[in-house]
């Protein structure tokens, strides 16, 4: 697609050119940068991205679907992407989250897109960050990113939100499992989905004792069953309450600024990987010998 | 460097009422497991909806699987599905139970390729990759 026909087509919101748009900054392609400074900042600036984390099989797409569901009754657009990891062997991956997302695949006003891994080693931060802006940029007032809550570029990646959901489920473990690290750390609100399940309130009790951690009043857990849609417009009240509490004390502001910070330094890496790759193979260095030291001799030379 | 990262990337789905989704999520291994990224939409999908979902996700080629004989009708529906949304040029490959003269039809159709039960999995892999290959007009 010629680069100024994608422009003008990002424009009108064509679906065909947010689809190509992404694939081109997420390919490293030349035109990224181009695409990239076209964007409406202002769209960007407004727009909600939202985080949707936790274990597999714990309802994340399904819940997903109905946070659209109930945001198209509002008429709102939505963008979605859905990230899967890639097989560290071939290189390749299943990305099957828009299952759950079908019934809303022919409305024009909720753009989805699944992402795999690639097996970068923090690039994916870069690549989803561009991803929200072009939906942001194309009228998507709430983004959602729904990730797998495991490893570091996943937990990279829920740092782009400006909140987070944790989402859980009975069967899958005891409290010991939720206070893992990492996992209740960046979540602003707890979700126990399947919450017609046996075991709900217990994890839901458990959950508000690991997070008690000393306050007055325990954080409270939303109970959702996805697949029914209950519970689901309360939790919209409550992420829209905690939104506009983050609006007021500034902490938007903030991770705002965190991932701007992360992103540039994600590009930065992204841009010296293959370089760095191409003059230390130029170089042929002794096998022998401290990498730390040669590492620093190389960056010094840049 | 451009398109230093690229991926074949395809998506695997089925239309109509055909529940019956082990050879498409057999593909779909195949394919993952040859480097492939692969959407899979599953069951019970409309030509629209795998259109639809085609374009949002950029694919090079989409793969359809139908075993309950109504292939001649789903699968140049999905063609053409795709050609109103304005993506003529991506490629539908098509499997499953398919007599000989149903194949001739289907390809004049504009479906690319048609495997039919017992053919190798690196036939259908290649022909993938050769679907992939074909820079999209865009």
């Amino acid at each position: 697609m010629i680069i100024n026909r994608l422009l003008e087509g990002l424009k009108q919101r064509d679906p065909r050119a947010i689809g190509r748009a992404i694939s081109l900054v997420e390919n490293g392609d030349e035109s990224a940068e181009v695409i990239l400074s076209s964007l409406d900042e202002n769209l960007v600036s407004q727009a909600t991205i939202l985080g949707i984390t936790g274990p597999p099989g714990a309802g994340k797409s399904t819940l997903t679907n109905g946070i659209i569901t109930n945001l198209r009754q509002r008429k709102e657009r939505i963008g979605i992407i859905a990230i899967d990891p890639t097989s560290p062997i071939s290189g390749g991956a299943i990305l099957g989250d828009r299952i759950r997302m079908m019934q809303h695949a022919t409305d024009q006003d909720v753009v989805m897109r699944s992402m795999a891994t690639r097996g970068r080693l923090g690039g994916l931060c870069a690549t989803a960050g561009a991803a929200v802006r072009i939906m942001a940029s194309c009228g998507c007032s709430t983004i959602i990113i729904e990730t797998v809550g495991v490893g570091q570029s996943e937990m990279d990646i829920i740092r782009l939100a400006d909140i987070t959901l944790l989402v859980l489920a009975p069967g899958l473990g005891d409290d010991i499992q939720a206070m893992k690290a990492g996992l209740l750390e960046v979540a602003d609100i707890l979700v126990v989905n399947k919450a017609d399940c046996k075991g709900a309130d217990i994890l839901a009790m458990d959950l508000e004792a690991v997070t008690r951690k000393g306050r007055a009043t325990p954080i409270e857990v939303s109970m959702t069953v996805a697949t029914e849609g209950k519970g689901i417009a309360e939790l919209l009240d409550r992420i829209s309450i905690t939104d506009s509490e983050h609006r007021d004390s500034g902490e938007r502001k903030k991770r705002r600024r965190g991932a701007h910070d992360q992103e540039v330094l994600d590009w930065c890496l992204e841009i010296l990987r293959p370089k760095l790759l191409a003059e230390i193979s130029k170089k042929k260095l002794p096998v022998l010998g401290d990498p730390r030291l040669k590492a620093k001799k190389i960056l010094e030379e840049q | 460097m451009t398109e230093k990262n690229k991926k074949n990337r395809v998506l695997v789905g089925k239309p109509g009422l055909d529940g019956h989704d082990r050879g498409a999520k057999f593909i779909a291994q195949a394919l993952r497991d040859a480097g492939f990224e692969v959407v899979y939409t599953g069951i019970r999908r409309s030509p629209e909806e795998i259109a639809a979902a085609a374009i949002q996700e950029d694919v090079q080629a989409v793969g359809l699987s139908s075993l309950s004989g109504a292939h001649m009708r789903l699968f140049p529906a999905v063609v053409e599905a795709l050609g109103k949304a304005g993506a003529p040029e991506i490629p539908v490959l098509g499997g499953g139970v398919i007599p000989d003269d149903d194949i001739v039809a289907l390809k004049e159709a504009g479906i690319a390729e048609i495997f039919t039960p017992g053919t190798p999995v690196d036939k259908i892999i290649l022909a993938f990759q050769d679907a992939c290959k074909h820079k999209t007009a865009g």
